[in-house]
């Protein structure tokens, strides 16, 4: 299948792999900021033909991992209301809130619809005039701008029963917060090759700057995988820092400029609480005044509860900023397992406990 | 920047703790906790050794005749999907059973639980259905029962069918029967049942629409023991998929099974489809699917006879059973890296980006 067979090319692959092994003179730490990266790396075995050479830490890029639990509550509390749709991508339904999740609260007659694209949540709108449709706007830079879309034509086509649930969060401002921490053992980043897709990569330049780190803009075949690995493992070893685009058949330095503007158009920077990081300054996205009839949170009067989050067992959070892996936590695989998670990072598709459940539990 | 801020960033979950006193999805969903509901409750109930075959069907012998028997129910939704129907999945599902324990289907009882409200159309549609696919393989449908359940209880209709057959093979094909360096074969492409189901259920729309592989495989099975050939096990790819039934195998017979990833045929428009929407083919359920454990020596012949039943489908050995080797199902992936195939876990879900 083309743009994945090549790419998945196992001759290809292990000159790649063999040329990072040879080029290391040292073990060097490299996050990947993104859940998708961190899956395919465990799913194709990257990260074990690369050892000792490279340390691959797994970074907070999973969206529904990093969604506050008071997000969840109120989403859960929306599809409850018997006029209300709640509509939401798939992974989110298991991610527990502070009592239930959205997949129980199906269970208990919510009414939750799961969609593929914010725009399938505007056409259920269309379709059930009588119903509010409520659109859990969760995920970073690669789901706002079709958010966005989703918001500009339920404007368009007046639609009054269309509205956000937003949990938007942006990844440099999460990188900032890891590197700023005296503890931080990350050496180099992968980012990820859909996000610096819509958002170019100028923005990492600072970030690079500043931290005196090399960003190597990256994809997600394996092949793709390696040649950042490769850049980013050939920046250390010289001694460079910067910002490299080794995923150029899709990212260019500005972005996808129409769907920033988009973006722009509809959110604006807000301060984000990140399940597992904290509140972080500029770290999201909310709907701007001029489309205050669009955010559900207003819309429906909602106040999220300041419910403190309790300690558990858990870990996620330290395996969120990459400091432990989840092969550390005690629950990992023996009280913690996607039939009964403990932690968000064991729920979804692109949390990093899932990956290491799925592909090396054994 | 104060106290409180400077505190490590600590991170609370309070998950929730599903409640193990009750039954959820993932219970019937073919993965581990399917397996751990029919291990600790249902054979710890109905122990018997006939039980504890673990095979898709029993073995029973009777007054010198070796029958196979086995049951199956059918609660798909949406009825009608691509390539299909509940009613052909019924006839096929219980045909199949009967055909991986090596047996010829011969009677088939089914009992219907009907929501009241159902419309009758559909039920004659379906009926009509089950009966062209029992006559397709071979076997009268002679017994059945009729329910019906309040209207909201059900989704419309449910299915349950028994079915029975004569074993053509001694010993029959079953798990201990499994050798190292027997050859694993495929009899076609995977992963095209869960994804025209899914994209029914959920009316996501591919282009062109995928259809289901749901099939009799008595035909496929017959052909291989009436031309001779010894076939160690059969075991059909369907709820939790390739991998599930690989996991099953190995974990029943004590070997190790060896796969090549890129040996495992999946149709261009499958992988996209799951490309897309974060499945793994090797996880995505098959009604027209089976795995032929065979010596060596008779993999083309296997492979040959395949494909001038189906000269659509691309039979394929995909890998071979070793030795224990401490890991049930090893498997070379795409670019060349042995790592465990694991059964599924929880349910498949679509993923966000």
């Amino acid at each position: 299948m083309k743009y994945m067979d090549e790419y998945r090319n196992p001759q290809l692959a292990k000159n790649l792999i063999r040329e990072i092994k040879q080029s290391a003179h040292r073990t060097w730490n490299i996050m990947e900021v993104c859940g998708g990266q961190t899956h395919a790396i465990l799913r194709f075995g990257i990260d074990r033909a690369l050892t000792p050479e490279v340390q691959l830490i797994h970074g907070p890029g999973c969206p529904v991992c990093v969604t506050p639990i008071q997000k969840i509550d109120l989403a859960i509390q929306l599809a409850l209301e018997t006029d209300i749709i709640l509509c939401s991508f798939g992974d989110m339904l298991r991610v527990p809130g502070s009592k239930t999740s959205l997949l129980s609260a199906r269970g208990q007659g919510a009414n939750v619809q799961t969609v593929y694209s914010p725009l399938d949540s505007v056409k259920i709108a269309q379709q059930n005039l009588d119903k509010q449709i409520v659109f859990f706007a969760v995920g970073f830079e690669t789901t706002a701008p079709v958010n966005a879309m989703a918001v500009k034509k339920a404007k368009e086509l007046g639609l009054a029963n269309f509205s956000l649930l937003c949990a938007q969060v942006l990844v440099p401002p999460a990188m900032e917060v890891l590197l700023s921490d005296p503890y931080c053992q990350i050496q180099g980043f992968l980012s990820a090759g859909h996000v610096c897709t819509v958002m170019g990569y100028h923005e990492y330049e600072p970030i690079a700057e500043k931290y005196k780190i090399p960003i190597v803009v990256t994809g997600f075949e394996p092949v793709d995988l390696l040649l950042g690995i490769k850049e980013c493992v050939r920046m250390l070893e010289d001694g460079k820092y910067g910002v490299q685009n080794a995923y150029t058949r899709s990212v260019r330095r500005e972005g996808n400029v129409p769907a920033q503007q988009l973006m722009k158009e509809i959110f604006e920077v807000c301060d984000q609480h990140w399940r597992g990081l904290g509140s972080i300054p500029r770290s999201g996205l909310r709907l701007k005044s001029d489309y205050a009839d669009y955010d559900a949170e207003k819309k429906f009067h909602l106040i999220p509860e300041k419910n403190e989050e309790e300690q558990t067992v858990c870990i996620a959070g330290e395996i969120l900023q990459g400091k432990k892996k989840p092969t550390d936590c005690p629950a990992f695989a023996t009280i913690c397992t996607p039939e009964n998670p403990i932690g968000a990072p064991m729920v979804s598709n692109e949390g990093a406990c899932s990956a290491y459940y799925q592909y090396e539990k054994r | 920047m104060d106290e409180k801020e400077k505190q490590p960033i600590t991170w609370s979950c309070p998950l929730e703790q599903r409640d193990k006193s009750k039954i959820v999805l993932a219970h019937g969903g073919g993965g581990t906790l399917m397996h751990q509901l029919i291990k600790n409750v249902f054979e710890n109930a109905f122990k018997n050794p006939l039980l504890q075959q673990h095979h898709d069907s029993a073995f029973l012998n009777i007054q010198g005749v070796k029958l196979a028997f086995t049951t199956d129910s059918f609660v798909v939704k949406p009825l009608f999907f691509p390539g299909g129907d509940i009613g052909k999945l019924a006839v096929c599902g219980t045909v199949n059973d009967l055909a991986m324990a090596g047996a010829c289907p011969l009677y088939m009882s089914t009992g219907f639980i009907l929501e009241e409200g159902l419309e009758m159309d559909i039920l004659q549609r379906i009926v009509q259905t089950m009966k062209r696919e029992a006559d397709h393989a071979g076997v009268s449908i002679v017994t059945g029962d009729t329910k019906v359940i309040n209207n909201s209880s059900g989704d419309g209709l449910y299915i349950n069918t028994s079915g029975i057959g004569i074993v053509k093979q001694d010993p029959p094909p079953c798990p201990s029967q499994i050798q190292p360096d027997d050859c694993i074969l495929i009899n076609g492409d995977i992963g095209r049942h869960g994804l025209a189901v899914l994209n029914a259920r959920e009316e996501i729309h591919f282009d062109p629409e995928l259809e289901s592989d749901c099939m009799s495989l008595v035909p496929a099975v017959l052909s291989l023991l009436n031309s001779g050939i010894p076939v160690h096990c059969l075991r059909d790819c369907t709820r939790g998929g390739l991998s599930s039934a690989l996991n099953e195998l190995a974990e029943e017979s004590g070997l190790s099974f060896y796969i090549r990833e890129e040996d495992i045929p999946i149709r261009d428009d499958v992988r996209g489809a799951c490309e897309i929407l974060g499945l793994n083919p090797l996880y995505v359920a098959n009604e027209g699917r089976f795995i032929a454990f065979v010596p060596k020596q008779y993999v083309s012949e296997v492979l040959q006879i395949w494909q001038d039943l189906y000269p659509d489908l691309t039979p394929k050995q995909i890998g071979f059973v070793s030795e224990n080797k401490g890991t049930p199902v090893i498997l070379e992936n795409a670019i060349g890296i042995e790592l465990a195939l694991p059964m599924l876990s929880g349910e498949q879900l679509p993923r966000i980006c």
